[in-house]
């Protein structure tokens, strides 16, 4: 059998598999030889679940000899991010305060896939409970971008992206609460989604910010990207906030072509400053796009300036009260000795939570507190309405938006970590997104000089999915950029 | 306390109440966990009211048609669209650093509790053991405006002192639904509060939403109080009591805050805002924290949520779902059955007492007869061994929710009835019925077994009355020269002895009238 089996989509593996060329258990060993050959490079992985692995891969290879129960994701091997509940397998959302704590539940996606058979490799590094642009803030080291391994993998998905980028997985699942997906597939030069805010559970995932926080693929390509779309999404009742909507088959139009299809061009993403080779490389994807058909229409989306500032206000807040449940008490570190219960308190969490983490619950229990929350969260709050609004408008004239999807390619280690603002300026493209609740992904478009990948962004109405992956199939037939893999010179 | 009358009536005392009623939905809140009281600790609980990491809350529905159901009859404003927020602080008991409340746009706003004014609480003498609520009087009735009624959930419980110099938690209660109550500050005494929280208590179990057990704390009241000058309209500065079970307390815990104020006014002193703890075993309170080190709960709209929606449909169905409630329902006995409005009080006092009452007239007790006797003997026997009439099975508000050993009533409201007929068509006297009725109670036997079991049955023949009375006469030669020389009373005498040989069974109008027929006439 052939070794490099790791090179693999997911819908080119299912063909081999269900045509039973290959084995959902020969599809592992190849990948998991591929992680063993590069992940010392890279450190994309938090935890490995071999053994869980192997067993799933032999269920899977039983599922397709029968022929019962095959779905498109069965025998796939699959790498999570380490902030979805893993029963039985250590999650900790790459924090000291979780480290070691093994969840009794599957969340939601992690259940969907496992029920339809799929292989789970491990769970990724990412920043520290998804707080972070770069993968750095993660307590237990930072990941490396497959492309060029003095630079950040973007983030906080890093872990996922790189994994994918790296082929030590054939798809990943990451969460986007800013920009998470989208900015690291842009920096690993890979496909990675954002679904509208409802479309896929958030149970199980730890959340960060709940009102931005939404699980996504993160893929080869996009057919891999609707596919896995397939595999997560819908209600679910155990989230109030999933959407009661109907959910198509996110792979059927993919083909449909982007004759007439009206592509806006916000000018406020084309900013002064921004990466040249960005720009360019943007550009003549949107004009590839109009060569297929595609009407590209100059739009505003005049708020987005403020997106930043109110990202940064209403998602701290919710952060802040969100990790107030790490207290020392009932799971995750607990500081040795304590003098009293404040005590218990403040060491637990002054040990367990990394240094980004301690800023955003401060920033977001300031913005939350009596006397400030008129001036803060609750204005942020309106300036959400209105950058929804201006979304709401833009699409009235246009069918799907494109953007860059981060100013610049991924950056050097320690080139932001010392400047915060700077960190939270490469999120710049992907906010709105977020704070709107629309859709959107991200693809490669081309390479900078240094040879580094630059992403693409769609962005969607709510719950059209379906309109931005028909644009980036359109546009990724256009293009070779997904054959283009790192030059890892693995030593096999 | 130094105070003298004079001045501690030159004072108002005004008093909102703050109740916290745990609802009787069977699983918790915001997941599936049952909410059941006095089980093992932690056994009752999962990752959702765990806190643990990525868990989500999904509303309890049922809560929120309990909460409708309050506030629709307490004729509050039902929002149509409500929103859950978080209230920030850190503690042991609370799993997730925050509790989920409401706070800007809770469910039910306005609306009212009418309760006895205060001129008219007095508790009756009569059964003061078997009646504890007070009387009302038709028409003197005291409106007591309601803030508004909001869900939550409650929090856990920190054990202490378990003789391994560790504290524990029990995550049990955690995540229980609460309807918080929150009344306008217009009550003016402690008999009102105490009077408003009763009606509350009652309005709260007749609808089937809280068994109303301040024991075991499914009922908790906080209370804040303030004193005024009267004739002042100013809301001076408030003082929280906390932790108070028993209407019993409530009472004694404001007028100890009342006196506490005053002798700080008197003494030159100034009220501080602070929150107070009831400590019921020495009768005083204590301060717990003042304003100063009042938490910042940072209350936000909690974003895992979304707006509870209350369609008009929806609350037009609760609304007809709605039980008879215990106003109308007095007002209708009294009207519909003729029976006083003090007896009707007392037969509403429950739901499965009213409907017990109602079951034995719909097989023909006569109102009044059953009425009496429910009042009298029924309650007498049930308070004797600290039983109640327990709800029926089958009903959505039976009030018996399993957490009590409440002994069933045996005697069934046919069985009363029928009892009640054997007097009337005089088998038995009313005396007799009552040693009939005892055990029925004792054993569920029915009226006419007991009556046949025991021989009881009315002797009521001439013949076999008048040879009795005729040998009491020759046995008592001294009572009868008395009697006869105008010693009226001794009549009684003589009923007595006529009683006493016929075991209790004679017809007391036949001995009334055959006795006196032999008294007078010349001896034989």
């Amino acid at each position: 059998m052939t070794t490099d089996l790791w090179k693999l989509t997911i819908h080119e593996a299912h063909a081999l598999l269900k045509t039973r060329s290959i084995s959902a258990r020969e599809l592992l060993d190849g990948v998991e030889t591929r992680v063993a050959a590069v992940e010392g490079e890279i450190h994309a992985y938090l935890t490995f679940c071999h053994e869980d692995a192997r067993a799933q891969a032999d269920a899977a290879d039983r599922r397709l000899r029968s022929g019962e129960g095959v779905t498109p994701v069965t025998g796939i091997p699959i790498a999570l991010k380490d902030n979805l509940c893993t029963t039985g397998v250590t999650t900790t959302c790459a924090s000291k305060i979780l480290e070691g704590f093994v969840p009794p539940y599957d969340a939601t996606v992690v259940e969907r896939l496992r029920g339809q058979g799929a292989v789970f490799v491990g769970k990724t590094n990412m920043d520290e409970f998804a707080m972070g642009s770069s993968t750095e803030n993660s307590a237990f080291g930072g990941t490396k971008n497959p492309w060029d391994r003095a630079r950040i993998p973007g983030g906080s998905s890093g872990g996922s992206a790189a994994a994918v980028a790296a082929d030590e997985c054939v798809a990943a699942l990451g969460s986007d609460t800013g920009g998470s997906i989208r900015q690291p597939a842009a920096c690993c030069g890979i496909v990675g989604l954002k679904p509208t805010y409802g479309r896929v559970s958030r149970y199980g995932l730890v959340a960060f910010a709940s009102s931005l926080d939404q699980i996504g693929p993160l893929t080869k390509d996009v057919t891999d990207c609707a596919w896995m779309l397939n595999a997560i999404a819908g209600h679910d009742a155990s989230d109030s906030t999933s959407a009661d909507v109907p959910y198509p088959d996110f792979a059927a139009g993919l083909g449909r072509g982007v004759r007439g299809l009206r592509v806006g061009v916000p000018k406020e993403y084309f900013i002064p400053g921004m990466d040249r080779s960005v720009e360019e490389a943007v550009r003549a994807a949107i004009a590839a796009l109009e060569r297929e058909g595609a009407v590209p229409v100059e739009v505003s989306l005049p708020h987005t300036e403020y997106a930043v500032a109110v990202y940064y206000l209403l998602a701290t807040a919710e952060a802040s009260s969100n990790l107030a449940r790490y207290d020392g008490i009932r799971y995750g570190h607990r500081a040795k000795a304590p003098a009293d219960l404040f005590d218990l308190y403040a060491r637990s969490r002054a040990e367990g939570f990394g240094p980004e983490v301690k800023r955003r619950i401060m920033l977001g229990t300031y913005a939350l507190s009596s006397g400030y929350y008129d001036a803060y969260y609750a204005k942020a709050q309106r300036v959400r309405t209105l950058i929804a609004e201006d979304f709401r408008r833009a699409f009235e004239q246009v069918d799907v938006i494109a953007t860059p999807t981060a100013p610049t390619p991924a950056f050097r280690f320690g080139e932001k970590t010392q400047d915060p603002l700077q960190m939270y300026l490469s999120d710049i493209f992907t906010i709105s997104v977020n704070l709107a609740g629309v859709p959107a992904l991200s693809m490669p478009c081309g390479f900078s000089p240094e040879g580094l990948p630059i992403g693409l962004q769609f962005i969607g109405k709510t719950f059209d999915e379906e309109t931005v992956l028909r644009a980036a199939f359109a546009y990724e037939q256009t293009a070779n950029w997904r054959t283009m893999k790192p030059d890892l010179n693995p030593p096999i | 306390m130094t105070t003298t009358i004079p001045t501690r009536t030159s004072y108002e005392t005004v008093i909102g109440l703050e109740v916290h009623a745990q609802l009787l939905t069977g699983s918790k809140m915001f997941c599936g966990c049952a909410a059941a009281f006095g089980a093992e600790p932690n056994t009752q609980v999962c990752p959702i009211c765990l806190g643990m990491p990525g868990v989500l809350p999904v509303v309890n529905k049922r809560a929120v048609e309990f909460a409708i159901r309050l506030g629709l009859a307490m004729h509050a404003r039902i929002a149509a669209s409500s929103r859950f927020a978080r209230k920030n602080y850190f503690y042991p008991d609370l799993p997730k650093g925050y509790q989920i409340s409401q706070y800007e746009l809770p469910l039910c706003e306005g609306g009212w509790l009418d309760i006895a004014c205060e001129a008219t609480i007095e508790h009756h003498a009569r059964r003061e053991a078997t009646i504890e609520r007070p009387a009302r009087v038709e028409g003197q009735s005291k409106r007591i405006k309601l803030t508004r009624a909001h869900l939550e959930e409650d929090a856990g419980k920190n054990l202490h002192d378990m003789g391994n110099g560790a504290s524990h938690v029990d995550l049990n209660r955690a995540g229980t639904p609460l309807l918080e109550i929150v009344s306008e500050p217009d009550l003016r005494s402690s008999d009102e509060a105490v009077a408003y929280l009763k009606a509350l208590r009652e309005l709260v179990v007749y609808l089937g939403i809280c068994d109303g057990n301040m024991e075991e704390g499914s009922f908790r009241c906080d209370a804040n109080v303030s004193i005024r000058p009267r004739g002042s309209e100013r809301f001076e500065t408030r003082v929280e009591l906390k932790n108070i079970n028993s209407f019993r307390y409530v009472k004694r815990a404001i007028e100890y805050e009342v006196e506490r104020q005053i002798g700080v006014v008197e003494g030159g002193g100034r009220i501080v805002q602070e929150t107070r703890l009831f400590d019921p075993q020495r009768g005083v309170s204590v301060a717990m924290r003042s304003k100063e080190a009042a938490h910042d709960y940072r209350y936000f709209p909690d974003p895992d949520l979304v707006p509870i929606a209350a369609p008009e449909a929806w609350i037009a169905e609760i609304r007809a779902a709605l039980p008879e409630l215990p106003e109308a329902k007095r007002a209708r006995f009294v009207s519909e059955y003729g029976i006083s409005p003090y007896d009707a009080t007392v037969l509403t006092g429950s739901q499965a007492l009213a409907d017990y009452f109602e079951a034995a007239i719909r097989h023909g007790a006569p109102p009044k007869t059953a009425a009496n006797w429910i009042m009298s003997e029924l309650l007498a026997l049930l308070n004797a061994e600290g039983a109640e009439i327990a709800g029926r099975e089958d009903s959505a508000r039976s009030i018996d929710t399993g957490r009590r050993e409440s002994a069933l009533c045996r005697v069934t409201p046919k069985a009363l009835t029928a009892l009640f007929a054997l007097v009337e068509a005089g088998t038995i006297s009313g005396k007799i019925a009552k040693t009939v009725f005892e055990e029925m109670y004792k054993t569920g036997a029915e009226p006419d077994a007991v009556v046949a079991a025991k021989g009881l049955v009315q002797v009521s023949d001439v013949d076999a009355l008048v040879a009795v009375i005729d040998q009491v006469i020759a046995d008592s030669p001294k009572e009868l020269a008395q009697y006869r020389s105008g010693k009226d009373k001794l009549f009684g005498f003589f009923v007595g002895q006529v009683m006493k040989r016929t075991e209790g069974k004679a017809n007391p109008g036949k001995v009334n009238e055959l006795l006196k027929a032999r008294l007078s006439a010349p001896t034989a």
